[in-house]
């Protein structure tokens, strides 16, 4: 899918902050007040759920935006990254922040190890083979003895970060994701505009010529793969250790489906897209919760009028409106 | 007892037919899936919803029309194949000229609407619709017990599996099918109508899904959620199948139910696994699958 | 028969056809010679409506058919043979022999169809079209429109790539279906091959209908038509 909705940016040639344009810089010193300021005004626990969304869709983006592949298991390592993170805070008393990592790291190992099956193929064989292969991690899941099957792991801990700091109280925790959020989203943005980067770019405008050129493509999108399925990981892991629990629901293609559309709404391939998304489709969720299967419908009644009429989501449409990219 | 392999003979001749059985549905589905994918190069996401849908136009149909399981056999594939009509020229032909993944996005938004809005009306427990008396009963085959209702499933599978394989490989209709999956431009400059005919392929893909549904109606009770629990699978069998073959949908349907029954037997734990670790080797060996051809 | 007049037409942002006018009259060959990317295939493509993008005039007996889909223009009684000749692999020879459906009466019957080409009657029960060797093709995407009774057949480059016995067996072809009735539009390469069968040749550059030569004067006007072409 060529998520080429960014216009070209009125400052993009000479790249300010972290390799922001200017515009870009703006929106994220706008983000960054928000996320110091919200929580005095905002439920943490709700900011918490929607950062630790925000960024898994920005994990994801990273496929469908800069490699062009749509993931539709990225569940897997969401889910995964959330019960081991889960099963080692309460059982090897861990520390957070070490358990966090390790459940990013099983998110990318097993990306590394799905990718590889994946990798090759593209359009929608590599959707189709994304969902199935994190079907097959839901089935595991249901098996395994380790996962607590239906009742998932629970009454998880949250324990301390780095030894020092307890993270009981909320207001820790969500530093201690907003940390996390903002590190992944920095992470993602120097991805892009690494050399590394270049070539993904060249990748999804052309892949025989990047081919030709000498490049391994399949080496460099299963590195963005392995990437985003690591922040993936991560994002999973924060939240089982905010809401202290990791269950079933975490690998679901129900859970893959809303990633996706969380990306969608607020525009594939934009920068604060998966943001503002994770923002609406969050908000929605929990104002929708007392509704029952209402949210179902209203989740795929959003995904029907994006894919018809507003498939630029949000952000995508803003920027192009004003011509920056954002 | 006759013992095989160190198991009851009917028990693993009951696993067998078990196997076949599911094997049947995942025929029926991946062959839906295929001769669609085939024509509109999309997946449809929503055929799950779609079979669910077409249980549940059997068991209206008997509950409010007092109309029995025969007729709903032929009642609903219309009436669902009328719906996926309606879906195809309001709201997937908008997207024929866009990058194909835009199209499976509509019909995974489209699955998730109508599954929501089946649990809202008829709740998550599942209505139960008897087997009809014509196929009530048992026969014994002298090895083991056959419940003729199972046994007319998979007869009928197989005999709506191959007419369908027939119809597009040996006849003009099937010809022209072909021919606009290969080259739709070239076939609409010859005349003929391609996207009726897409719409048609949509209907007859999706009136396939209600037929199945039909058939499952009494063997699994009729709820909303009974198209997502064979729809993952079906997935990966149109991967491992490849995608867009007939023949090749058929076959990886029935043959991995059977591998699947068989499991259950030797390795139950990993008898909902065993598909995705088929599909897992195939990728590596085969990344187009047993049957696929084109990338 | 058919009158195309000021035709443009686009592929995405790159424009094709500038203006291009002609007219083919009933019973006639008329060839549409030029270079390489003078817009030849294009003018037959937008006639069959195949082009994304296309504006002007193109009237066939009469009948407007520049915004009409591509069925709609088969129907109304024009064929198209395209330079790569679309034999469909999944099909048998017979099922692409079949597959055009009639649209109106005075096509060919298959026995004709078969006397014109022996070959195919040999072939006819390979079991996948593009088994057939490219000479073979060509007369197979020929014969099959021949049978549907539209009466202007639109070729594009019928002998590109095949063997000069069978580049004369085409030009016979061509001959006796213009006995038989039928209109035909040519694209053509070979003038020389286009001289054999056409009563008139239209030339196109740079996406415009530059000049008309009737069939008769092609040897006074070799000198122009060397420097149109490039030979």
């Amino acid at each position: 899918m060529s998520a080429s909705a960014t216009p070209v940016a009125l400052g993009a040639a000479r790249p300010g902050l972290f390799g922001f344009t200017r515009a870009q810089a703006v929106g994220f010193l706008l983000m960054l007040a928000a996320i110091v300021v919200l929580p005095h005004v905002l439920y943490p626990i709700f900011l918490m759920r929607i950062l630790t969304a925000a960024l898994f869709a920005c994990a994801f983006n990273l496929m469908i935006g800069y490699v062009g592949l749509l993931s539709f298991g990225h569940a897997a390592f969401y889910g995964m990254g959330a019960y081991v993170c889960a099963w080692t805070l309460k059982f090897w008393h861990l520390d957070a922040a070490a358990a966090i990592l390790l459940g990013g790291l099983t998110g990318g190992l097993l990306g590394l190890a799905l990718g590889y099956l994946a990798i090759r193929r593209s359009g929608i064989y590599f959707a189709m083979i994304t969902l199935a292969l994190a079907q097959m991690v839901y089935f595991f899941c249901l098996e395994a003895p380790f996962t607590g099957g239906e009742d998932g792991i629970q009454q998880v801990p949250r324990g301390t970060a780095f030894g020092i700091f307890p993270l009981h109280q909320d207001m820790a925790m969500y530093w201690l994701v907003a940390g996390i959020f903002i590190a992944g989203f920095l992470l993602i943005h120097r991805v892009i505009h690494s050399p590394f980067g270049q070539v993904l770019k060249a990748i999804r405008e052309n892949e025989p010529r990047a081919t030709s050129l000498g490049y391994r493509t399949m080496h460099y999108k299963l590195i963005a793969f392995v990437i985003s399925t690591f922040l993936s990981g991560i994002a999973g892991a924060t939240t089982s250790v905010v809401f202290g629990i990791a269950t079933l629901d975490g690998v679901t293609s129900a859970r893959s489906g809303d990633v996706v559309l969380t990306t969608l709404v607020g525009g594939l391939g934009t920068v604060f897209g998966p943001v503002v998304g994770a923002i609406v489709t969050t908000s929605m969720e929990n104002y929708l919760a007392q509704f029952g299967s209402w949210v179902t419908v209203t989740q795929g009644a959003v995904f029907v009028v994006c894919v018809l009429a507003f498939r630029r989501g949000i952000v995508g449409e803003i920027a192009a409106k004003l011509r920056l990219s954002l | 007892m006759m013992m095989i392999f160190g198991i009851p003979a009917p028990l693993l001749f009951g696993q067998l037919l078990l196997g076949l059985i599911n094997g049947a549905f995942y025929a029926m589905l991946a062959l839906g899936l295929s001769i669609i994918f085939g024509m509109l190069n999309i997946i449809n996401f929503a055929h799950g919803a779609l079979f669910m849908m077409g249980a549940f136009a059997a068991w209206v149909l008997l509950h409010y029309l007092g109309i029995g399981y025969f007729p709903a056999l032929i009642l609903s594939p219309i009436l669902i194949g009328i719906f996926g009509i309606v879906l195809e020229r309001t709201l997937i032909s908008q997207l024929y000229k866009l990058d194909h993944l835009y199209g499976l996005l509509l019909t995974f938004g489209l699955a998730l609407v109508i599954q929501g809005l089946f649990r809202n009306y008829y709740g998550s427990s599942g209505m139960p619709y008897d087997i009809p008396d014509a196929l009530q009963g048992a026969t014994n085959l002298g090895f083991m017990y056959l419940p003729i209702y199972r046994g007319w499933v998979v007869i009928a599978a197989l005999v709506v599996c191959f007419s369908t394989w027939a119809i597009i490989e040996k006849t003009f209709l099937g010809a022209r099918l072909r021919a606009a999956t290969e080259n739709p431009a070239m076939v609409r400059a010859f005349g003929i109508n391609v996207p009726r005919l897409i719409t048609i392929t949509y209907a007859c893909g999706v009136g396939l899904a209600a037929f199945a549904g039909v058939l499952a109606a009494p063997i699994y009770s009729v709820n909303p959620d009974m198209g997502d629990n064979f729809i993952n699978t079906v997935f990966a069998i149109v991967v491992i199948g490849g995608m867009g073959s007939i023949l090749g949908s058929i076959i990886t349907g029935f043959g991995l139910g059977v591998i699947e029954g068989l499991t259950k037997v030797f390795y139950p734990q990993a008898s909902a696994t065993v598909v995705f670790l088929v599909m897992v080797i195939v990728l590596l060996f085969l990344p187009r699958g047993l049957f696929g051809k084109t990338a | 028969m058919l009158e195309v007049k000021d035709l443009n037409a686009w592929y995405g942002e790159s424009h094709v056809l500038h203006g291009a006018s002609f007219e083919v009259r009933e019973g006639e060959v008329v060839t549409l010679l030029g270079r390489n990317g003078a817009g030849k295939t294009t003018t037959m493509k937008s006639i069959m409506g195949l082009v994304p993008r296309r504006q002007g005039s193109i009237r066939y007996r009469g009948a407007e058919l520049i915004g009409a889909p591509p069925e709609r223009i088969a129907r109304a009684g024009i064929a198209f043979c395209p330079e790569e000749r679309a034999i469909f692999g999944s099909l048998s020879v017979t099922e692409n022999l079949m597959l055009p459906p009639v649209v109106a009466p005075g096509g060919l019957d298959v026995a004709t169809i078969y006397e014109l080409f022996p070959n195919l009657k040999e072939r006819a029960s390979t079991a996948h079209g593009t088994k057939l060797s490219g000479g073979e093709q060509q007369m197979l995407a020929i014969a099959r429109i021949l049978r549907t009774g539209a009466k202007l057949l639109l070729l594009d480059e019928p002998t590109e790539g095949l063997a000069p016995v069978i580049v004369q067996q085409i030009g016979r072809t061509i001959r006796e279906i213009k006995k038989r009735g039928f209109t035909v539009l040519l694209v053509e390469q070979n003038f020389r091959f286009a001289a054999t069968v056409a009563d008139r040749h239209y030339v196109m550059e740079h996406g415009q209908v530059v000049d008309m030569i009737p069939n008769h004067l092609l040897e006074s006007s070799m000198d122009k038509l060397h420097e149109y072409l490039g030979v």
